[in-house]
């Protein structure tokens, strides 16, 4: 049903072919944005570099016995300059230079151009690259210097665990004995406080899905689900997981329920608020319908809204459906994406009986969305976590809710910023995916992904080895980890909780005074 | 934006730093005592102040008026005591109102005009709030309303007495030499980015629970901001301010016995909590999971103490000294163990406590001597 609908980003090539009489072809006028050019003097005529480019740009010209290119195919994955055996290849800009124009800029010009050819939404994969003010760059980390100690975490212990779930405001001990009193509502254990994200399997591969899961149990961390299900021969990693319930209900049952940690509500997310996720039926395979519980072949649209829920009382009975299906034993996290009043937004849901919230700013990822969706819609996360933890302060309600923050974190420096706002943990989807050859040619929703990524295509994801895979991605993590443990010592902080909310070791520079104080930050020599 | 209210801190910085000197000494069995000794042992660590702060809390101070609270009221400004004394009037039945004997020629710097009251709490027929709670919103009045009005002790049978000085200086300026009290704690100040401000010294109080901390806390943006949203308002921007006002939502506010709450303030590490019996760790655990934010992170050493009961206490690596000694029925808390040995030379027991590892001493209660496990270079002083 989309596909009729979408404009094919890679196939202007075919455009040129002749077609018969009785349907004049519409002649292109997209320029390649890429040029790929193979050093005739190193190349081994291995075809490598053919076999590897999943998009149709390269082939191999046996008349001329070289490598030929189709570079209006080409997306710049960088799939072809990392196989190629004797570095051949380079893919470069194209030179094809338009006049200087500050407003009707290359990019400009071309979506309008592609859609004056197809008539349809323009599609588009990953985060939004429109760089959308990054408040972590202007924000700077303190650091500890004479009236109190910096402390060394080679020499001394330093705690990034967290747990997520909701807290009471006091503990409560037994008058005559002493013992607690207190039962805390279920706590779920995380030994460093970055999650995996929520990527569906459909919109990422089996082996993916896997590497996830298994580097989260090597991390102690969880990784989400995303909408699609989780594949039974995953149920084993269930404490390391987030199963997500979205308005598909792809994938849920009362086992999925049951082996998971966490279950995440899905009502929005950063790359695309307010629509639904959309997996073409051509990588709905059959074991990815087998897992979303679909007919093979068929697109899985996500509804837009959730259909049950229309209001905060909706969601409250959702939530509470959901802890009374598994007997109240996990806690029930909801995500939405950072829009303008998602403050007033947490704190309904606070109210509602979530235990934890998520929020996922506007430069958060997906596998595919319309393009002007992900570019316009949705605020930046930094905004959005300031002033969600900032609200629930002042209502008093912080203590019931974890915040979890998502949306384009790159290191561990974002994360760090995130938690001294008031995020209790963060996700990340994106830097995991190019811990895994990732290199954000944003070509995602042709499912294509020549890294065996965003593919549910049988060859493409064999080239994600799972246990090389789970590999990075632990190395990943543990290597923030170590990164924001150096960072807490200079800070002279021993623990991640005495960090979470505690504004004053950011300091801003290059904002305005009511930028600042959304954030709550200070300018930086004040 | 910030520190408006607060004269200590005069270039508006999001908190006022210090370093210290701490002394402590109770007697178990109630008995009261001269402060000679007390002097004697602050200003043997005459160099951990610099002169801007110094400051003494005696218990059993007003046995005479044990059942009123003693406000101890410290007036800058020409208008201040009238203003003051009007709004006392309407919210308090004063029972006996004077100006805080001083010896003029002690050497600390511009003193300001300083009285104390006796008094109760007027309440109206509706009122609901318990003495305590009055007492504390009337005291937040005055000292967020009235600018150069500032009351610094409130509690019954107790007083603080501080200013900008040397300690040993500020005792002989309110001439401590000539009152008895049980237990007496006292404070050198440091302060590295403000001047001093009388107000400013230590101890903090507020009833009669007082503080005196050496430290800078490094988790003091989240333990305010989570002070906050139970309603407590940080107006002098210290460190000791925030320990004050955890103590009093932690044991006072939510019943928490003092062991447990020096749980909150300096917690195990996680790894030590998984080696404890399953139901201290559950305890552990949950104080943890749910009063992170109060968790006090960074150097400090606190000597907290309150009607019958005295508290030392260091951050959970211990990165600011305490020293610790019992001599019979007495309990010594210091930043040196000279200052101890310089006024009790033959003692029963030093030792230095663990990080995180609160030293308790209560009236009626005989002091323990720690056992080994939770001391650190023990050394028992044989007579
Ligand atoms: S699409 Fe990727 S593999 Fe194909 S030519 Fe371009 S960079 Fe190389
Ligand atoms: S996941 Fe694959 S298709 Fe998507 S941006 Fe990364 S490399 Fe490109």
């Amino acid at each position: 049903m989309t596909s009729t609908r979408q404009a094919p980003a890679t196939t202007q090539a075919e455009a040129h072919v002749q077609a018969p009489a009785y349907s004049y072809p519409m002649p292109s006028y997209l320029k390649p944005r890429f040029r790929v050019e193979i050093e005739d003097r190193r190349c081994i005529r291995c075809q490598c570099c053919v076999e590897q480019c999943s998009f149709g740009a390269l082939f191999f010209d046996q008349r001329r016995n070289e490598v030929g290119t189709v570079e209006q195919n080409c997306v710049a994955c960088h799939r072809c300059v990392v196989f190629c055996p004797t570095q051949a290849i380079s893919v470069l800009r194209h030179p094809v230079e338009y006049r200087e124009n500050a407003h009707w800029r290359p990019e400009v010009i071309e979506d309008i151009t592609r859609q004056a050819e197809t008539g349809g939404v323009l599609l588009t994969g990953m985060g939004s690259d429109k760089g959308w003010t990054c408040y972590w760059d202007k924000l700077c980390l303190n650091a500890s210097q004479v009236t109190n100690p910096s402390i060394d975490p080679l020499r001394e212990p330093m705690e990034l665990r967290t747990y997520l779930g909701s807290k009471p405001d006091r503990v409560e001990l037994d008058p005559k004995s002493g013992g607690l009193r207190t039962r805390l509502a279920p706590q779920v254990m995380v030994e460093t406080p970055i999650l995996f994200s929520a990527m569906s399997y459909g919109a990422v591969s089996i082996n993916v899905h896997e590497a996830l899961a298994r580097a989260a149990a090597m991390t102690g961390t969880l990784f989400n689900t995303g909408e699609g299900g989780l594949h039974p021969k995953l149920y084993s990693y269930g404490k390391n997981t987030i199963v997500q319930v979205a308005s598909g209900r792809f994938g849920v049952h009362p086992e999925y329920l049951d082996v998971a940690s966490i279950i995440e509500i899905k009502i929005g997310q950063g790359a695309k608020p307010g629509i639904g996720g959309h997996l073409p039926g051509e990588k709905v395979s059959d074991d990815v319908a087998f897992t979303r519980m679909i007919p093979s072949g068929t697109d899985a649209l996500s509804p837009a809204p959730q259909h049950d829920i229309y209001s905060i009382e909706d969601l409250s009975q959702l939530i509470h459906a959901l802890k009374e299906a598994t007997n109240y034993t996990k806690p029930v996290s909801v995500k939405i994406a950072a829009v303008h009043n998602s403050a007033a937004i947490a704190s309904g849901i606070a109210r509602a009986g979530a235990d934890i919230i998520a929020l996922d700013g506007i430069r958060g990822s997906t596998g595919a969305a319309p393009k002007i969706i992900r570019d316009n819609l949705g605020i930046p996360i930094e905004m959005a976590i300031a002033s969600a933890d900032e609200r629930l302060r002042k209502e008093g309600i912080r203590q019931r809710v974890s915040l979890i923050a998502a949306g384009g974190f790159r290191n561990s420096a974002d994360v760090i910023k995130a938690i001294a706002l008031g995020a209790d943990a963060v996700y990340i989807g994106t830097a995991a995916l190019i811990a895994l050859g990732c290199t954000e040619c944003q070509a995602c929703y042709t499912g294509r992904c020549a890294w065996g990524l965003t593919t549910t295509d049988e060859k493409l994801t064999k080239r994600q080895n799972p246990d090389i895979a789970a590999q990075r991605l632990a190395n990943l993590l543990e290597g923030w980890s170590h990164e924001m443990k150096e960072m807490l010592g200079a800070m002279g902080i021993n623990a991640l909780e005495s960090l979470r909310g505690n504004r004053l070791h950011l300091r801003s520079v290059g904002l305005t005074q009511q930028e600042a104080d959304v954030l709550g930050v200070l300018q930086a020599g004040a | 934006m910030q520190g408006q209210l607060n004269p200590d801190n005069r270039y508006g910085e999001p908190k006022v730093i210090d370093a210290c000197s701490l002394f402590g000494v109770l007697d178990t069995t109630g008995r009261r005592f001269s402060g000679h000794g007390v002097f004697k042992a602050i200003a043997n660590m005459h160099d951990r102040s610099n002169g801007l702060g110094g400051g003494f809390a005696v218990y059993g101070l007003y046995p005479d008026f044990a059942d009123y609270y003693a406000l101890h009221i410290m007036f800058m400004g020409p208008q201040a005591r009238s203003e003051t004394e009007a709004f006392l009037n309407v919210h308090f039945q004063v029972f006996h109102a004077e100006p805080v004997p001083v010896r003029a020629a002690a050497k600390v710097a511009s003193p300001p005009e300083i009285w104390r009251y006796f008094v109760l709490p007027r309440r109206a027929e509706s009122e609901t709030l318990a003495d305590d709670d009055l007492v504390i919103h009337r005291i937040m009045h005055v000292n967020t309303t009235i600018p150069s009005a500032f009351v610094f002790s409130s509690g019954k049978n107790m007083g603080v007495f501080k200013g900008v000085g040397f300690p040993e200086d500020v005792a002989d300026y309110f001439r401590l030499d000539e009152y008895l009290g049980y237990l007496w704690t006292a404070h050198g100040r440091f302060p590295t980015n403000t001047p001093g401000w009388w107000g400013g010294a230590h101890p903090f109080n507020i009833l009669d629970w007082t503080v005196v901390h050496n430290g800078e806390l490094s988790s003091y943006g989240i333990n305010r901001r989570h002070l906050e949203m139970f309603g407590y308002y940080c107006s002098l921007q210290t460190d000791t301010e925030v320990a004050a006002y955890a103590i009093d939502l932690l044991v006072r506010r939510h019943g928490l016995p003092v062991e447990v709450m020096a749980k909150v303030l300096a917690p195990p590490l996680w790894d030590e909590m998984e080696q404890l019996p399953p139901k201290e760790r559950e305890l552990l655990t949950t104080l943890r999971q749910v009063y992170g934010s109060l968790l006090l992170n960074g150097p400090f050493t606190i000597i907290v103490a309150h009607h019958g009961e005295m508290i030392g206490l260091t951050d959970r690596i211990r990165l600011r000294p305490l020293a610790a000694a019992v001599k019979g029925d007495m309990l010594y808390l210091s930043s040196e163990e000279a200052a101890i040995r310089l006024v009790c030379p033959q003692l029963d027991r030093v030792w230095k406590p663990r990080g995180g590892e609160p030293v308790i001493g209560r009236i009626g209660t005989p002091m323990a001597l720690p056992s080994e496990g939770s001391v650190q270079n023990s050394k028992v002083v044989l007579r």
